[in-house]
């Protein structure tokens, strides 16, 4: 194995100017690693080939749970298990049980898509100190990573003329020495 | 790319690029304490202090300590409850339904309302646990397993529900807080060394900005902006219902849950106004904090106010309709009672003062704007109290009629919760980023001065 990875980092300062690059640098047949931008830019993730996200399915499967949960439950405990006579009144009150079901359900739904969402983007205080390609990518610079040993078949030079052609104001390198 | 009309007033001025808001915003992360934050802290701990002192002494001693007697079971404790609970409401309307009907000018004040929001919920569920007078007993509140039978709690009552609504409220707002400063915790993060930067990155979650990230993030606050609208909504519909079940003349009424949701957001957005327009001026924030932005919030309480007179008045018509003796004595006792102060308090801060929003110079003008926030305020402090205490002061029986008197006690439980907020909001201002960077600098090539043509 190699003691580094090679990446070379394409640096953009426009949001426009980067979704367009994206697609001329796939075009020319480049992979891209990833982008890192400082915000949410709107179609980038299209552009990088990115498929929508499925958390908002999961959100609605912890929802359906916390639905189905909270009802049945009250159900359970006032209509089976402990039966109170209120009034000569319906054991199964079910107008009443809807707020606590309809609190519930969002309880469920939101902090399990939360919870996954941190799980999938490995997003946890252990990890205070991540790799990052350029440290402007938190302030106002869009940088585009690609490994070498992913594009093989390209020249090192080759890439870096399809970044610069692409509009990148900088292109530079980066050794990622913790690799092994 | 956002298009956006070259009519609207720019939302952020100064000519800002991307790379002044992070220096803008960080400023005062990384600098020292200002002398105003100091101060400010030293008065916020004070009052913390004397409250912890009444609120120790009421859990000591028990709830004798307050000025409630027999016929007022619920006065200053509900009253402040439903206050704070309200003000909290703004913080969530403004990040999640303004996103979702994508009003751009929500980035700049977003984070410090949705803090705003979870302080003021905290201090909302503090009266709660005042007013159970034995705190440790909490959790009978749930429906936890218990060697009475079990013996569940009662799923039929409002009060029940509020403590669902509020708990879910709380945490889901915490989170949908926390997800958006994670971006923004990463940019001091990488400005940072040694101690602070070690700190930094166990609250960034280790957060890079990559585009598989943004992407999910981006799901993730729709989601959540789509779950908390209904959510925000809900809350104060049931702590409404915690009136509106009950046979009490005054409290037994059917709009209450669209009115308590208006006067919350009403109240909410005053709350938010008063303290933007202080830490504005603290944090020279004005670039981002324009006179655009505080003349929406004005319109907003223009509206809401309005629906709040309405439904002010409504209720009267409907108890002079309705031909119930009971209802009709409750609300003319409210207007005319011994209680008549505070219902003509309510009915000049809430429903005239804000009228005068629509004359353009007051909505535009930041000390009106900052003197009519407070006295909303204080008009929504006395809708509470003239729904919660006149309604309850003049029982079915004569004999049974009572006044209510505030105790030391009282009054240090509410100041504690005021030492309480504004030691929260200091500390929140000082060292988390009390705008959400990453959002304005996504909104800042289409809605800056210095929009660049394509």
């Amino acid at each position: 194995m190699k003691e580094h990875q090679d990446y070379i980092l394409g640096v953009y300062d426009d949001e426009d100017v980067l979704v367009e690059a994206v697609g001329k640098v796939r075009e020319a047949g480049v992979k891209i690693k990833e982008v890192f931008t400082p915000f949410p830019v709107h179609g980038l993730d299209t552009a990088l080939g990115y498929k929508y996200s499925n958390l908002p399915v999961a959100s609605f499967i912890y929802g359906a749970t916390g639905t189905i949960t909270a009802l049945s439950t009250m159900i359970w405990m006032l209509g089976f298990d402990w039966p109170q006579d209120i009034g000569g009144k319906g054991h199964i009150a079910l107008p009443d049980f809807i707020p606590i079901t309809f609190e519930f359900t969002v309880l469920l739904a939101a902090h399990g898509m939360v919870l996954t969402f941190l799980i999938v983007s490995n997003l946890f205080p252990w990890n205070y100190a991540p790799k990052m390609f350029d440290a402007r990518s938190t302030d106002d610079k869009f940088v585009m990573a690609i490994e070498l040993d992913s594009n093989s078949k390209m020249t090192a030079d080759a890439i870096r003329s399809v970044l610069r052609e692409s509009g990148a104001t900088e292109v530079n390198d980066f050794k990622d020495e913790a690799h092994k | 790319m956002q298009v956006t009309s070259s009519v609207r007033a720019p939302l952020v001025t100064g000519g800002k690029k991307a790379k002044d808001v992070t220096q803008d915003i960080c400023r005062q992360v990384e600098g020292a304490p200002t002398r105003a934050w100091v101060v400010g802290m030293i008065i916020s701990l004070i009052t913390l202090g004397f409250g912890a002192f009444c609120l120790g002494s009421l859990w000591w001693e028990g709830l004798g300590l307050w000025g409630l007697n027999k016929t007022i079971g619920w006065s200053w404790d509900i009253t402040n409850f439903v206050w704070w609970v309200g003000i909290g409401h703004a913080g969530t309307l403004i990040s999640a339904i303004l996103l979702l009907f994508r009003q751009k000018w929500r980035t700049s004040i977003n984070r410090a309302a949705e803090a705003m929001t979870i302080f003021a919920v905290l201090c909302a569920a503090t009266f709660i646990l005042a007013h159970m007078g034995r705190p440790w007993l909490a959790h009978w509140a749930l429906p936890l397993p218990n060697t009475y039978g079990s013996l569940w709690v009662n799923f039929n009552s409002a009060l029940v529900w509020d403590v669902f609504a509020i708990s879910t409220y709380l945490t889901v707002s915490l989170v949908f807080w926390y997800v958006g400063l994670i971006p923004d915790f990463a940019t001091i993060r990488e400005r940072a060394k040694g101690t602070r930067r070690f700190v930094y990155g166990m609250l960034s979650f280790g957060w890079t900005g990559s585009a598989k990230d943004w992407s999910r993030y981006e799901a993730v606050s729709l989601v959540l902006a789509g779950l908390s609208t209904p959510l925000v909504l809900s809350v104060h519909t049931i702590v409404s219902m915690d009136f509106a079940t009950s046979i009490i003349p005054g409290w037994h009424t059917t709009i209450f849950p669209p009115y308590f949701v208006a006067g919350a957001i009403f109240s909410g957005f005053a709350m938010v106004l008063t303290l933007m327009l202080i830490t504005r001026v603290v944090f020279k924030l004005e670039d981002y904090i324009t006179i655009a932005h505080i003349e929406s919030m004005n319109k907003i309480i223009v509206l809401t106010g309005s629906i709040v007179g309405v439904a002010y008045i409504t209720e009267f018509f409907i108890a002079a309709y309705s031909g119930v003796p009971y209802e009709q004595y409750a609300f003319i006792n409210r207007a005319f009672g011994p209680y008549w102060w505070a219902y003509a308090s309510m009915m000049t801060c809430n429903v005239i003062s804000p009228q005068l929003f629509w004359i353009k110079k007051v909505r535009t003008s930041i000390v009106w704007t900052f003197i009519l926030s407070i006295i909303v305020n204080i008009g929504m402090w006395f809708e509470r109290f003239v729904i919660i205490c006149t309604s309850l002061h003049r029982d079915f029986i004569p004999s049974s009629w009572a006044m209510f008197y505030p105790t030391m006690y009282d009054v240090g439980v509410y100041l504690f919760t005021f030492g309480f907020f504004f030691t929260c909001f200091l500390l929140f201002a000082k060292y988390f980023p009390v705008i959400n960077m990453a959002e304005v600098k996504a909104i800042i090539k289409s809605s800056s001065e210095n929009k660049k043509s394509h």
